[in-house]
């Protein structure tokens, strides 16, 4: 399936192998004689089956398309025959329906160009940062990261507050899912920049929550998404989405993010 | 004292990009402040888009005083960077960047189509780019550069994707407006043109009347209405490969 992909590396994909055929023409895309493009993609694909390559799905669905286009352009305009299925009515021209994806599928290609640009000068531009200088407010100093012991201790001491185990009854289906849980931290963590840890766990009514939305989190850490550092010894968990202890442990909650994101 | 002037002096300071509502607790604190002066209670409930009219403002002077830096907006946040050309200087002194690695052309493709088109299936983005996405939507989550939106109300209710605020970080946006061509990607309108020149000249056959079809403009790519039908053509053509 993704063999193609080894040796014809520039074609992503039938439409891609199509604009790279279009652009060898130097035409405009609506210029472009579709019936010659058809010989070529063929020819193309014969080279892949002589280089022993499996020839993907996508590939052959379009060349059926372009044997398509250059059949019924075989016939006199008067005897070509409706093409039958709905996508076909009031006269849609399949030549016209490729066009048309071929356009679309140029402009998302040109704005992936651009996006590479920029992610390109990202990597050229530098932040203002002064360092921080040391001044009256100043905050603690860095605090150590938190082992996964600390958290099994952490988790387990919000496990106390609900000691209700469920000794006899029925088996139900799990309410909760990690994925689910790990949605739900995501977008809680947006709002500030850090988190108590047992702030994460307020909202749980169960047990099961509690251990989901702690799995949760685990898979988070794992991500590099979550951050964990511990201010003081015996001090509560502070929980982050960066790598580097925030200045101003919790800040207040109207700090929310900018609203034109 | 001019608001911008007030702005210029924090941003110039800050440790970490500000967005407008830090900038007006700034101000509304050191109104506060016990013997605060006339000047700087003036600017008590400066409401957020006076600071914002401020902050453009004060990146057009950047850009007309043709700085070493600039000051720009990126995810709704306000700092200064340096300008681009400067940077070999500043790996020398700073160091490379530490940023993760480069994108796959099918990732930036990808991206980009869930930018101007979210919230978007799995299926719609398919549909556009022709190949199956799987391996490329897991990776962008990964990387948190898309995030799941919800689900859209069609059969099956698949996932949508959206992106996400680490997104427009990434490449340096002030928001999706600042995405390029924003109106012309979400719906791109595509002429239909005079004549289809697809026809071989060498057959006789041409069909003569479609030199005098009229362009008929046509929208399609309706984010909020994903269709169900694919858009490949129909089956019957034998397949010869």
């Amino acid at each position: 399936m993704s063999n193609y992909r080894v040796q014809f590396e520039v074609f992503e994909g039938p439409l891609d192998l199509l604009l790279h055929l279009v652009k060898k023409e130097e035409v405009d895309i609506y210029q472009v004689n579709l019936t010659r493009i058809a010989n070529e993609f063929i020819a193309y694909l014969n080279q892949m089956q002589e280089l022993d390559l499996e020839v993907a799905g996508e590939f052959v669905v379009m060349a059926a398309t372009l044997i398509y286009i250059k059949s019924r352009e075989l016939l006199p305009r008067d005897q070509q025959v409706a093409a039958p299925g709905p996508e076909e009515e009031d006269g849609d021209d399949p030549r016209f329906e490729l066009i048309r994806r071929l356009v679309e599928y140029k402009k998302f290609k040109d704005a992936a160009a651009q996006l590479q640009s920029r992610e390109t000068e990202m990597g050229f531009i530098y932040e203002h940062r002064p360092g921080s200088l040391e001044f009256a407010a100043q905050t603690s100093p860095r605090r150590p990261e938190v082992s996964l012991f600390d958290l099994i201790g952490a988790v387990s001491s919000i496990l106390k507050r609900y000691n209700t185990r469920d000794a006899v009854g029925e088996i139900s289906a799990d309410p909760y899912t990690v994925s689910e849980k790990m949605e739900e931290l995501r977008t809680l963590i947006t709002t500030r920049s850090s988190f108590r840890f047992s702030e994460l766990f307020a909202a749980a009514r169960s047990r099961t929550e509690v251990v989901v939305i702690f799995l949760a989190m685990l898979e988070m850490i794992r991500l590099k998404q979550f951050f964990c550092f511990q201010s003081a010894d015996f001090g509560e968990i502070e929980v982050s989405t960066r790598p580097e202890p925030v200045e101003n442990p919790p800040t207040p909650p109207d700090e929310s993010i900018p609203p034109s994101a | 004292m001019d608001l911008k002037l007030v702005i210029e002096s924090l941003l110039f300071t800050a440790q970490k990009p500000l967005s407008p509502g830090e900038l007006r607790d700034v101000l509304n604190k050191a109104a506060d402040e016990d013997g605060a002066e006339e000047l700087v209670r003036a600017f008590k409930k400066t409401p957020v888009e006076k600071i914002e009219e401020a902050l453009h403002e004060l990146s057009k002077e950047h850009e007309a005083a043709n700085r070493t830096y600039r000051l720009v907006c990126i995810a709704g946040s306000w700092q200064f960077v340096t300008q681009p050309e400067f940077a070999p200087w500043l790996r020398a002194f700073l160091g490379v960047k530490n940023r993760p690695a480069r994108l796959s052309q099918p990732g930036l493709e990808t991206l980009a189509i869930i930018a101007y088109r979210q919230p978007i299936t799995r299926t719609e983005i398919e549909q556009i780019r022709g190949v199956a996405v799987d391996g490329v939507v897991a990776t962008l989550l990964e990387r948190n550069l898309i995030t799941q939106a919800g689900r859209a109300e069609v059969v099956g209710r698949p996932m949508t994707y959206a992106t996400t605020p680490a997104f427009l970080e990434y490449f340096g946006l002030a928001g999706l407006d600042a995405l390029p061509d924003a109106d012309e990607l979400r719906r791109i309108p595509v002429q239909r043109p005079d004549s289809l020149l697809t026809v071989d000249p060498n057959l006789a056959t041409a069909p003569p009347d479609l030199a005098s079809t009229p362009p008929v403009p046509m929208e399609f790519g309706n984010p909020e209405v994903p269709s169900a039908t694919p858009t490949t053509a129909p089956e019957e053509p034998p397949i010869v490969a």
